[in-house]
């Protein structure tokens, strides 16, 4: 029933294997795409001409610099970056050099990501803060990001299943995981099983990452306990 | 005591500026309820938040105690924000914080211990009467309980003055009237200044001392609400008292006379017997009950007829009757 090569590799461990690397680099990118796009939204929101410490001008600029990572496909961007990776983690192939391209790649992501959804947050309520003698750095640890707390992991779950898509497309330049099996060993070797195999194991993977989420989302939303 | 001194607000777009508030000048006295009454847009939100400086006036001064807020630092703002608590139409409670975590924050914020800022929560929810509720949510909730925490909230500081935006607006007419109650408590037993922005003229009946009128960002009228009542001088608190009498018609009217009536006496039984003894009817501007250190009052505005030979009969009724009474001009 299954090809030769797909048993082979099954032997081998390479699925398992891929299955590893493909949630050890989708959870490391996303991890550290959060250290830096977390307080690049935050930055976002609060120097908005609506937000808590306005700065139209800088606000601006930061804005434009996200989008124009974020207007490059990813395909292309991951090329143009090699020489960054190289310059950051010494090499520009190999897993360690894809975090690098996906950090690159989902921060600006991750910052408009964190960024719309601290705009939900109820203006009277920051107004409120305000009125008691809250200071701005008290409005952002204490009333912006706990209540946009559930919002935010929604944010990070879409995040994360769009890191591991983008983790699929770095197999062509030189990435691992369930991509680089599904490309080298399922569509360059025949062997459309193997890519099979590799969708389900990713739908699979996608579907847990998205069923914690919602739990979790569940869990810490206070607005919905009747 | 708050003092606002000429002050305006003029915000500027790119193709105009809008006048929001325009050379405002009152005296809110220590102890006092007062309210500010004036229809949407008519600039309430922005005088209110004037005083906090949630707005930054564009002219005028404001004094709170006498001291100019508008030449404070940052740092010295956020503490004297700490003396004046606000609450809202909204509510803005923190809907991912408990009722108790509710309360607490505004002490969080001002660095106050956990242990004293649950026992002084716990004190105001019991005044408020939520000390069942402390581990509920916001969204578990009643519009009259959150606005009760929202009350606590804000009161957790201790402030001197309550600042009140449209806080009974979104809520039915029972729960507006104990919210009220509630604050009129609040002002006697704490002595805590509150000042009202409302478009609803009952709220100002029930509970204020003084009110100040504002119509298309200039005060109108201000003074004792008994006053403004009963002698309405600008058009448009005849049109907020009165809003569905026609200005002109109560020009050509007769004698106005205002009628007040302890709860001994049953209203309803003398002011029938006036018009049976007199013989002719007369006109009910307004009327309400109004509740002062636990008695209650009744106000009543009659319009009398224009006949004078009625009007008479009338005012000399009232010369022999229990009734206490004042002819308004």
């Amino acid at each position: 029933m299954f090809s030769e090569m797909f048993m082979k590799l099954w032997d081998n461990g390479l699925i398992q294997k891929g299955v590893w690397e493909t949630i050890y680099m989708t959870v490391l990118s996303t991890a550290i795409s959060y250290c830096i796009g977390l307080p690049l939204g935050v930055i976002l929101n609060i120097t908005d001409k609506e937000g808590i410490r306005p700065l139209p001008l800088f606000n601006r600029i930061l804005g434009l610099v996200v989008n124009f990572f974020r207007s490059i496909p990813f395909i292309i961007l991951m090329v143009a970056m090699l020489p960054v990776a190289k310059l950051i983690v010494g090499v520009s192939l190999g897993n360690k050099a894809m975090i690098v391209m996906l950090v690159i790649a989902a921060s600006p992501y991750v910052a408009r990501m964190v960024e719309s959804s601290l705009k939900e947050v109820d203006a009277g309520v920051i107004e409120a803060a305000q009125s008691m003698g809250t200071n701005n750095f008290q409005i952002i640890w204490k009333v912006l990001l706990p209540e946009a707390k559930p919002s935010l992991i929604t944010g990070a779950v879409i995040s994360m299943v769009t890191i591991l898509g983008y983790s699929a497309m770095a197999a062509t330049i030189g990435g691992t995981g369930l991509g680089q099996i599904a490309i080298s060993y399922g569509h360059q070797r025949f062997n459309p099983d193997v890519t099979w195999c590799c969708v389900f194991l990713t739908v699979i993977i996608v579907q847990i990452i998205q069923e914690v989420g919602n739990r979790i989302v569940r869990r810490t939303d206070k607005r919905h306990r009747a | 005591m708050i003092e606002l001194k000429s002050l305006g607000k003029t915000y500027h777009t790119s193709e105009k500026e809008i006048v929001a508030l325009e050379d405002i000048t009152l005296t809110i006295r220590d102890g006092e309820i007062y309210g500010i009454i004036g229809l949407s847009g008519a600039g309430k939100s922005t005088l209110v938040r004037c005083i906090n400086l949630l707005e930054r006036p564009t002219s005028g001064q404001v004094l709170i105690d006498g001291k100019d807020i508008l030449s404070l630092s940052r740092k010295d703002l956020l503490k004297l924000r700490r003396s004046i608590g606000m609450i809202f139409q909204g509510f803005n409670l923190l809907e991912q914080r408990s009722v108790l975590q509710n309360v607490t924050f505004p002490l969080e914020v001002s660095g106050v211990n956990r242990t004293e800022s649950v026992k002084r929560a716990m004190e105001l929810l019991e005044l408020v009467g939520l000390s069942d509720r402390t581990g509920s949510y916001p969204s578990q909730l009643s519009g009259g309980q959150k606005q009760r925490v929202a009350i606590a909230r804000a009161l957790a500081t201790n402030p001197k003055y309550l600042l009140c935006d449209e806080a009974t607006s979104a809520l039915d007419p029972n729960t507006t009237r104990s919210i009220l109650e509630l604050l009129a408590t609040i002002n006697k037993t704490m002595g805590v200044t509150i000042v009202i922005i409302t478009h609803e003229m009952k709220v100002i009946d029930q509970i204020c001392d003084r009110v100040a009128v504002l119509d298309q960002s200039r005060i109108a009228e201000e003074g004792e609400v008994s006053e403004v009542f009963t002698n309405p001088k600008s058009a448009i608190a005849r049109e907020l008292i009165m809003p569905d009498s026609h200005s002109g018609e109560m020009e050509h009217g007769g004698r106005r006379v205002r009628l007040i009536f302890k709860k001994e006496y049953s209203q309803q039984t003398l002011l029938s017997q006036m018009i049976l003894d007199c013989g002719c009817p007369v006109n009910i501007l307004h009327a309400n009950l109004k509740e002062l250190e636990s008695e209650t009052y009744g106000q009543m505005l009659l319009e009398l007829p224009a006949s004078e030979r009625d009007s008479e009969k009338i005012i000399s009724w009232l010369k022999n009757s229990p009734i206490e009474w004042k002819e308004v001009v």
